[in-house]
């Protein structure tokens, strides 16, 4: 469950990103947030993995408010919440099983947890038998895939995806969308910042569009409603 | 912390000092200079600092007295002077002693003073010593007092030039170490950032996924203290090394009494110790300022 409370953020170079945004996602919910370029979208995104804070209001996170939540408390948050981005942010040095195997060694997860884990999660995004491979010697969405395997070997109860497909084609970012859905259907929130028209207009989730800082539209089963 | 996570920060802050070799080479350069420097300084200083106190305790006042005291008159002003709360030693040196003793330091050329054994123009002394050194000039004030105390004699002047310049040399060394250590910290914080650098990535990822700062500054802690460890080995065998044979070569050579060097051991077991423990500190403390900066929320 996330819930934010009239929140509102300025950048210290004045810019007034986030202009009193109010909102509640049931958890299991999946939902679109839609809007132009600089409307807010990507400071909605990062307030509710608190990489950045409100300058005024709540944003509640399963009961934690994250506007007041300490510095040193932030990494324990981050182990609740899977973060996937456009640039898929693996590193290149290391297979894709250790890309995943990553997000556990550094919570401190034991070995053999770590191993029947990552496991589990290569082979529910259909990766297992490429586990060996490095990242550069895989296709985009592939790519992609073992970036959402990473967010959730964690078993997160909510996964935040800021344009997980803006950097793929058509056929994979289906294959994306698919997978996603495949999380949802688990009980997993997903909160999704996308551009993709066709995605959203196809697959009818909730839709909120963000304009100039507000919200402007929220629909249970909506469309994308701007201009591809 | 598992064992496996320990092993895991070594791993990668071993890594890293491969991966960045050149900087890796001038950090360790860095601190060896530095410690090299810094050991050099404080095997002289604290040498010095051996003589200032073999010397300050081989102080002495001698009383020379007046030709015409009686027994009585002496016994009396050696009560005089034991009564100075600052004294500690009062030692009486009859003429003839006086007279042996300098015969004895002249050595060969000394026997010309035979003939004054027959008529002794010496006095008979009273040495006394203060039970701090610096007092002495207070004692030796009082004692002039004294009737019978004709004069009074002690190193006026030579040792607290000395001890001047011993202060002085050692205020200009710390400058001089304090400015050293701190280029060696420079050094090597500009080391580690850009390790941090080449690792921002994976720093980025580490946060997203829920690493804490702690866990994050491991490797780089580590990687501080092995460049100042390593750094420290080379001047710590170098001056180990250097000393041992100094010291194998001047001991019998060094026969004047405060003149000595010190002994071997324990002092270069205890410079070696300070000397790693300032390498391990630079490094750790040179570390720690390029990630903290890195690592604010």
């Amino acid at each position: 469950m996330i819930e934010m409370k009239d929140v509102y953020k300025t950048y210290p170079n004045g810019v007034i990103a986030l202009n009193g945004i109010s909102v509640r996602i049931k958890q299991g919910e999946f939902v679109y947030v839609v809007g132009p370029s600089g409307a807010g979208k990507s400071t909605f995104i990062k307030m509710m993995y608190r990489e950045e804070k409100p300058t005024s209001g709540s944003i509640v996170i399963n009961g934690v408010n994250l506007a007041k939540l300490k510095d040193s408390r932030v990494p324990l948050l981050r182990r609740h919440i899977g973060v996937v981005f456009q640039d898929f942010k693996l590193l290149p040095k290391l297979t894709v099983y250790e890309n995943v195997a990553f997000a556990l060694e550094v919570i401190e997860e034991s070995p053999k947890v770590i191993k029947k884990k990552v496991m589990e999660v290569l082979d529910l995004v259909g990766l297992k038998n490429k586990a060996r491979f490095y990242p550069n010697e895989l296709s985009g969405g592939e790519q992609q895939r073992v970036s959402i395997a990473r967010s959730i070997v964690n078993s997160p109860k909510i996964v935040i995806a800021d344009e997980p497909t803006g950097n793929l084609d058509p056929e994979n970012s289906w294959g994306i969308m698919e997978l996603f859905e495949q999380i949802n259907d688990r009980g997993t929130t997903i909160v999704m910042a996308t551009h993709n028209r066709e995605i959203v207009n196809t697959m009818k989730k909730r839709v909120i569009a963000i304009e100039s800082g507000k919200i402007v539209r929220d629909e249970a089963r909506g469309e994308y409603g701007y201009e591809a | 912390m598992r064992l496996s996570t320990l092993r895991r920060h070594a791993r990668e802050s071993l890594k890293s000092l491969g991966r960045n070799g050149w900087m890796t080479f001038a950090s360790i350069s860095a601190v060896t200079v530095t410690l090299l420097l810094v050991g050099v300084f404080l095997v002289i200083m604290f040498n010095m600092n051996h003589f200032a106190n073999k010397i300050e305790n081989d102080v002495e006042i001698r009383v020379y007295i007046d030709l015409t005291a009686t027994d009585k008159d002496k016994q009396a002003l050696k009560a005089q002077i034991e009564g100075i709360s600052e004294v500690k030693d009062v030692q009486y040196s009859s003429k003839e002693q006086e007279l042996q003793n300098l015969i004895k330091s002249f050595g060969e050329e000394g026997s010309s003073f035979r003939l004054f054994e027959q008529d002794n123009p010496l006095s008979d002394v009273y040495i006394v010593k203060a039970a701090k050194p610096t007092d002495t000039m207070k004692v030796a004030k009082k004692i002039e007092t004294f009737k019978f105390a004709h004069k009074v004699r002690y190193g006026k002047g030579q040792v607290e030039k000395l001890f001047k310049t011993l202060r002085i040399a050692r205020n200009v060394g710390l400058g001089l170490i304090v400015g050293l250590l701190f280029t060696a910290m420079f050094l090597i914080s500009n080391t580690i950032k850009i390790t941090i650098f080449a690792r921002r990535r994976e720093i980025e990822i580490m946060r997203l996924v829920g690493a804490t700062n702690g866990f994050i500054r491991w490797p780089f802690f580590l990687e501080g203290l092995w460049l100042g460890v390593i750094g420290a080995i080379v001047p710590i065998s170098l001056i180990l090394f250097v000393y041992y044979n100094i010291y194998a070569f001047l001991k019998p050579k060094l026969t004047v009494p405060f003149l000595q060097l010190l002994p071997f051991n324990p002092f270069m077991w205890e410079i070696s110790f300070v000397l790693l423990m300032l390498g391990a500190c630079i490094g750790v403390w040179g570390s720690m300022m390029s990630v903290r900066k890195f690592l604010k929320v």
